[in-house]
């Protein structure tokens, strides 16, 4: 964990920088491929062409500026849905609310931003981004407090919150909080007012760097600070934890407020950059890709950067790849289960590629229903 | 020793069932004040919360046969999804209901042995492992989904002759279509083949502390392959209850979070066949409550707050009573052979 710190870093030839560069992205570059092969021969085999499909997949993600700037919008939720799943798998808990933290994050967003009126930009903006952050904290902080004072394990509740979330959602839009506009008869609620809105930048979407910025925040706060340490101590082992003084149900609540405030501030980021109100009904099964790209990034937070551009990609060009291959936007999901499926099964690309493990190539993960 | 039963023994035996029984004379009272006041409701209710409970207890009896053998299982959700649609499919395309069910349980074995193969060959974590098979389900339905599909005929109530006129209970229990009849079976057979059996024994003590069930001469490995295998197939039997009983056609994510739920009526139930039964009841009332609410149109609650309470109870039931039971010792962790 300390490796940053070795005086001899700054030593090492290049050669072994490299050999180590590989050694840590060879498990997931090699999943991502093995992936894409079965991926390409399901299409084969029912009847489509895999690479007409593949370069429809590519030309609607990375073919122009606009589709750039697609797959940048499509990473953005992702990347910090990713954070909030990485972020609590270092405490050893596994977080499938993303998604509810990450509606709740996205209703509140648009309500401070079509209800709040008279501030300027500056203020208006962050204070909406705040509130939607706010809200995602404490939806993620029900899980971490039911798990510390009954026991119940976080991976049930998060996902029962999750169609918790997705009905109180729907009934803010559809009731109280309705976009009252003549004529409207979908559930939504009325658009946020100008000075809420995260601009673009041209093509390129500025909510993506406040993404950037989150994980290399996050990044931060788990390696470089008190807090960051404890979190870590406790997800490698909770009773030495314990034992070395650390408040074990205290930082489980904290690590799961956090995880819920990165959601939420997602969510909030898609209300404020993306859609420019709440509609529900959109970005459902994105917890399910967070854990992919949790997991693809190996738990660390800048690493989920690229795992979210690339899973973003995939979601970006999905609908040219239907418009075009006439493919099912559903390919891409059975290939994210896949890449997920090679990650975890290491041991699997390990034989294919043959590499050995390395020890920091550990990652803790969460434990059984009984631990505490 | 032990002709006499002690004080103590009353004491744990409230402690263990106390709130069940509580549960369960007030549920037999309300039952009765049903009845007399408005017998075709009651009876209404009650068959559908039997038929509400059949996915939510075989989802239970499948986590539990595989948590029993020390494997976690968060897969249910995608096993029963898969098994729903191509029992769904295989009737579809052949018009024969038995073997649609047939397919359906043979889908959630497969999808059984992926989990085992992950977690027990590839050890891999548990957790993840079910994850992989519920995106991949969502994903492989969707993929395959064709609009305007739908099955030839569906399961249909079988009356057991005389016992069908008895008042209440004939209706409730001895008028049903096939699978909920073929789960009240499995129930006790699994409850007799975990408690009174060599193999349950076997499963039992693999679970619990598979090193020294590998130091008599078990085979851990296979005891988890199997019972997890099993319990997919009893998944499987769940996904071809909601196409091929239930509902009659395919849905997207039409599961709708009933293998989650079924963990929690698992957890609630002790683990135990009989105790997830009793759970599931539950959790089939309210869902037969909440119909009953929503098509009765008796209350003035906007429909998502009913929707929401068949979740609201798994969280509910979750806190108030996981601390009280003691899972499997060897759940989660993958088994290394010295």
């Amino acid at each position: 964990m300390t490796r940053e710190q070795k005086p001899s870093d700054a030593n090492v030839a290049l050669g072994t920088r490299l050999r180590r560069t590989w050694r840590a992205v060879s498990i997931p570059v090699s999943s991502v491929l093995l992936a894409l092969l079965i991926g390409a021969i399901i299409l084969a085999v029912s009847g489509s062409s895999p690479l007409a499909a593949y370069s429809a997949l590519l030309k609607g993600s990375l073919g122009n500026s606009a589709a750039v700037g697609r797959t940048l919008e499509k990473a953005t939720p992702l990347v910090l849905n990713g954070l909030a799943v990485a972020f609590a798998f270092k405490a050893g808990l596994f977080n499938i609310g993303a998604q509810g933290q990450l509606l709740f994050g996205a209703v509140v967003a648009a309500a401070v931003g079509f209800g709040v009126s008279g501030l300027p930009a500056v203020i208006h903006m962050p204070l909406a981004l705040l509130a939607g952050g706010l809200a995602g904290a404490l939806y993620g902080a029900i899980p971490g407090a039911l798990k510390t004072y009954s026991g119940a394990h976080e991976v049930i509740t998060t996902i029962m919150l999750n169609y918790v979330a997705i009905n109180i959602t729907d009934y803010l839009a559809n009731g109280p909080w309705k976009d009252p506009s003549p004529g409207n008869i979908v559930a939504r609620t009325p658009r946020i007012l100008p000075t809420a809105e995260i601009p673009n930048l041209g093509n390129i979407p500025l909510g993506f760097f406040i993404g950037a910025v989150a994980a290399v925040l996050t990044w931060w706060l788990l390696y470089r600070t008190t807090i960051g340490y404890e979190i870590r101590t406790v997800g490698l082992n909770p009773n030495a934890a314990h034992y070395a003084g650390i408040r074990v149900s205290f930082t489980i609540i904290l690590t799961m407020t956090i995880s819920g405030l990165l959601a939420g501030i997602g969510g909030a980021i898609e209300t404020q950059g993306v859609v420019g109100r709440f509609q529900p009904g959109f970005n459902v099964g994105l917890g399910f890709d967070a854990i992919t790209i949790a997991l693809l990034a190996k738990t660390h937070p800048v690493g989920v950067i690229p795992a979210a551009l690339l899973v973003g990609a995939m979601k970006a060009g999905e609908s040219q790849m239907q418009f075009s291959a006439g493919v099912a936007t559903e390919i891409i999901d059975v290939i994210l289960a896949l890449i997920l499926f090679f990650v975890a099964a290491d041991r699997i690309v390990r034989w294919i590629i043959r590499t050995r493990a390395t020890e920091e190539e550990q990652v803790i993960l969460s434990t059984g229903w009984g631990q505490q | 020793m032990e002709t006499t039963i002690s004080p103590p023994r009353i004491r744990t035996w409230l402690n263990d069932f106390g709130i069940s029984a509580v549960i369960a004379v007030v549920v037999i009272v309300a039952i009765f004040w049903g009845y007399v006041t408005s017998p075709q409701v009651t009876t209404a209710v009650l068959a559908s919360t039997l038929r509400q409970s059949t996915p939510l207890v075989l989802g239970a009896l499948c986590g539990l046969m595989g948590e029993r053998s020390g494997i976690i299982n968060i897969g249910i959700e995608g096993q029963m999804l898969l098994a729903a649609f191509i029992g769904f499919l295989a009737n579809v395309y052949t018009g024969n209901l038995l073997l649609a069910v047939l397919a359906g349980v043979l889908t959630g074995a497969i999808m059984g042995a992926l989990l085992a193969f992950m977690s027990v060959t590839l050890k891999m974590d548990q957790i993840i492992a079910g994850t992989v098979i519920n995106i991949l389900a969502f994903g492989l339905t969707g993929y395959y989904y064709q609009q305007g599909l739908t099955t030839q005929g569906k399961l249909l109530p079988i009356s057991l002759g005389p016992l069908a006129e008895i008042p209440l209970i004939g209706p409730v229990l001895f008028r049903n279509p096939p699978i909920t009849f073929a789960t009240l079976i499995l129930i006790f057979v699994i409850h007799y083949v975990l408690f009174y059996t060599r193999w349950g024994l076997r499963t039992r003590a693999v679970g619990e502390h598979p090193s020294a069930a590998d130091t008599v001469g078990i085979n851990v490995y296979f005891v988890r392959y199997t019972n997890v295998i099993i319990g997919g197939a009893i998944a499987g039997l769940a996904g071809a209850y909601l196409t091929l009983e239930a509902v009659g056609s395919f849905e997207r994510a039409m599961t709708n979070g009933r293998g989650f739920v079924a963990l929690a009526v698992m957890i609630f139930g002790k683990w135990t066949p009989l105790g997830s039964w009793g759970a599931a009841l539950l959790f089939g009332l309210t869902t037969a409550l909440q119909t009953q609410l929503q098509f009765g149109g008796r209350l003035a609650i906007p429909h998502q707050f009913i929707g929401m309470l068949p979740y609201v109870l798994t969280i509910v039931v979750l806190a108030g009573f996981v601390g009280r039971a003691r899972p499997p010792a060897a759940i989660g962790q993958p088994y290394e052979t010295e």
